[in-house]
């Protein structure tokens, strides 16, 4: 199975999970929408109420893409665990294909689906006063730090699809993933939160990722740390991460198929 | 003679629970061959590894002329799996579906587009082409997986339970379907619970059941492993049906119809020796017919005590 043949599988796999996340109107819609209705809930519901020194659209767009990235990856391990439960995983793996293959589609389509997510975020924050310091250099590294977070927190989901196996159980991964965000230094800093949880926000890959992009975008971060400090941690986490599941993930698929 | 598909000695268990047990089995090129079992036996477990999803604990196969442990990709090349639940995207159209699966059997994409093309023409599903396949019915749906399955023009088809769960008639028009690729030459492997099934299709059947071939053989063959003829009888009332019953002790019993099968040769003398001992025992018959065996009772005789050991202990719980 040359090179080409793997390249050629991949897209093959990318055009149909692209095809399937564009045919699921309700799913569609609501990673549209859903950008859109958590920045207006945060900003003007909470955002009055937040004292995060300066307007909140400043403080809050970053803690906004990763909750939504999470909404994102939950999409991704249900669609992962709707694929093992239905044959086609079956066909596909009697076939001489790539396995991988299957994964890089889901992941392509799962950023795919983030990016359009997170330029919504970004759209509406501007639109309702988000004012970025960030020079043309600084965006680039902010939207590096998106893709390589939305990789793995992907590949991570892809995962869990295939631990999960039926979609309802890949779905409750979605909550666990809702609610870390909220303990880390996305919504408010972690000043304000008692010792445990303190400890936990600081030492969670959300908070060194949403910072990195605070830091890039604002000039500061919450924590106090530089921006390039809490990429080196953010990058570390995502590369972690990403080694884990990946190598997981060709595992469980190797040994673990639709029963 | 040549064989597509001949395995040996395949065992495999699931933790403590040995679903194969030493089984052979050997397609003829160019044959059907149906696996004929009931539910548990063993019969998808057997397709999933000659079809390399899974590996077996022991045994050998070769496949097309490929050893299947050291040559997976060659046995991949040469095969062509439709399992028992269509493996087909339901939000991707007839079409999207074929071409997908074209592709990813690496025809070039021309190509690709004229198999999908001709595939929905011979499968009939020209019409419904354009229409996402979760639209489609059972008949067309399992069609549709048959013609995905047909792009790479494997020399082995599986086919796992191929009609289960369609309507009578969407069943007789697959039976069709499956009897043409035989024709063009297509080597299948078939599982089925259907007696009908095997009966209908397959020139070779072999008799699966938990974990163990247990007959194996043209239908004509199974059928006449069992005598000739059967001979059906018929009694007034309960009462004289339970005492031919018991003094006839093998022979096949229906409490609820009043009727015991008696496997014989079909010559006159054996039926007038049978009649004449249930005369002497004071339980003569009302009414008697005689049949060549189906599958069925070649099925029940080989499988029967098992299932009733089954049956009983489900009942008990």
């Amino acid at each position: 199975m040359s090179a080409a043949y793997a390249f050629s599988d991949a897209r093959v796999m990318v055009t149909r999970c692209v095809k399937r996340s564009l045919r699921d109107p309700e799913a569609f819609f609501t990673a549209l929408l859903l950008p859109i209705m958590l920045m207006l809930m945060f900003v003007y519901v909470f955002g009055g109420a937040m004292n995060t020194g300066g307007k909140y659209v400043n403080y809050v767009v970053p803690g906004l893409i990763v909750l939504c990235a999470g909404f994102g990856a939950s999409a991704t391990a249900v669609a992962v665990a709707t694929d093992m439960a239905n044959g086609i995983v079956d066909r596909f793996r009697s076939m001489p294909i790539h396995g991988t293959s299957i994964f890089i589609g889901h992941i392509t389509a799962s950023l795919a689906r983030n990016m359009v997510a997170t330029a919504l975020v970004i759209g509406t924050g501007l639109g309702i006063g988000w004012r970025p310091t960030a020079s043309p250099a600084e965006w680039a590294a902010a939207a590096a730090m998106i893709v390589v977070f939305v990789l793995a927190l992907s590949s991570l989901a892809a995962g869990v699809g295939l631990v999960a196996r039926t979609a309802e159980a890949a779905s409750f991964f979605a909550a666990a993933l809702m609610f870390i965000p909220y303990v880390s230094t996305a919504f408010v800093p972690a000043r304000t939160m008692p010792g445990a949880l303190h400890a936990f926000a600081d030492n969670q890959p959300f908070t060194p990722i949403v910072e990195t992009m605070r830091g890039l975008w604002m000039g500061h971060t919450a924590t106090g740390a530089a921006a390039s400090h809490e990429a080196v941690i953010a990058l570390a986490w995502c590369a972690g991460i990403l080694a884990v599941s990946i190598a997981a993930a060709s595992w469980l698929f190797r040994h673990r198929t639709a029963a | 003679m040549r064989y597509t598909v001949n395995a040996t000695g395949i065992r495999k268990s699931f933790g403590s629970h040995l679903v194969l047990d030493d089984v052979d089995l050997a397609v003829e090129t160019g044959s059907i061959l149906a696996l004929l079992g009931p539910n548990g036996a063993g019969k998808t477990t057997m397709v999933r590894i000659l079809a390399t999803l899974i590996r077996p604990d022991a045994g050998t196969a070769t496949i097309a002329g490929h050893d299947l442990r050291t040559n997976p990709v060659g046995v991949k090349r040469s095969i062509s799996l439709t399992g028992q639940y269509a493996a087909i995207d339901d939000k991707l159209t007839g079409r999207e579906n074929l071409e997908m699966m074209g592709q990813l059997r690496h025809l070039p994409r021309g190509a690709a587009r004229a198999r999908a093309g001709e595939l929905l023409a011979a499968f009939g599903l020209l019409d419904a082409a354009h229409r996402r396949a979760a639209t489609y019915s059972g008949g067309m749906m399992r069609r549709l997986d048959l013609a995905a399955s047909m792009i790479g023009r494997p020399q082995l088809l599986f086919l796992d339970e191929p009609t289960t769960g369609l309507d009578l008639h969407s069943r007789e028009q697959l039976w069709g379907t499956v009897r043409g690729l035989a024709e063009e030459g297509v080597t299948i492997l078939l599982t089925t619970q259907y007696l009908e099934e095997a009966d209908q299709l397959a020139e070779t059947i072999a008799m699966l059941d938990r974990g163990r071939i247990v007959a194996r053989g043209t239908a004509d063959q199974l059928k006449s492993s069992l005598g000739t003829e059967v001979v059906r009888l018929q009694f007034a009332d309960a009462d004289s049906y339970r005492r031919a019953a018991s003094t006839l002790g093998t022979a096949r019993t229906d409490d609820r119809l009043c009727t015991i099968e008696v496997a014989t040769d079909g010559s006159a003398a054996a039926v007038h020796e049978l009649l004449g001992w249930l005369e002497g025992a004071g339980t003569p018959p009302l009414k008697l017919s005689t049949h060549r065996p189906s599958l069925d009772d070649v099925f029940l005789s080989l499988t029967g005590a098992a299932a009733a050991r089954r049956g009983s202990k489900e009942m008990a719980r």
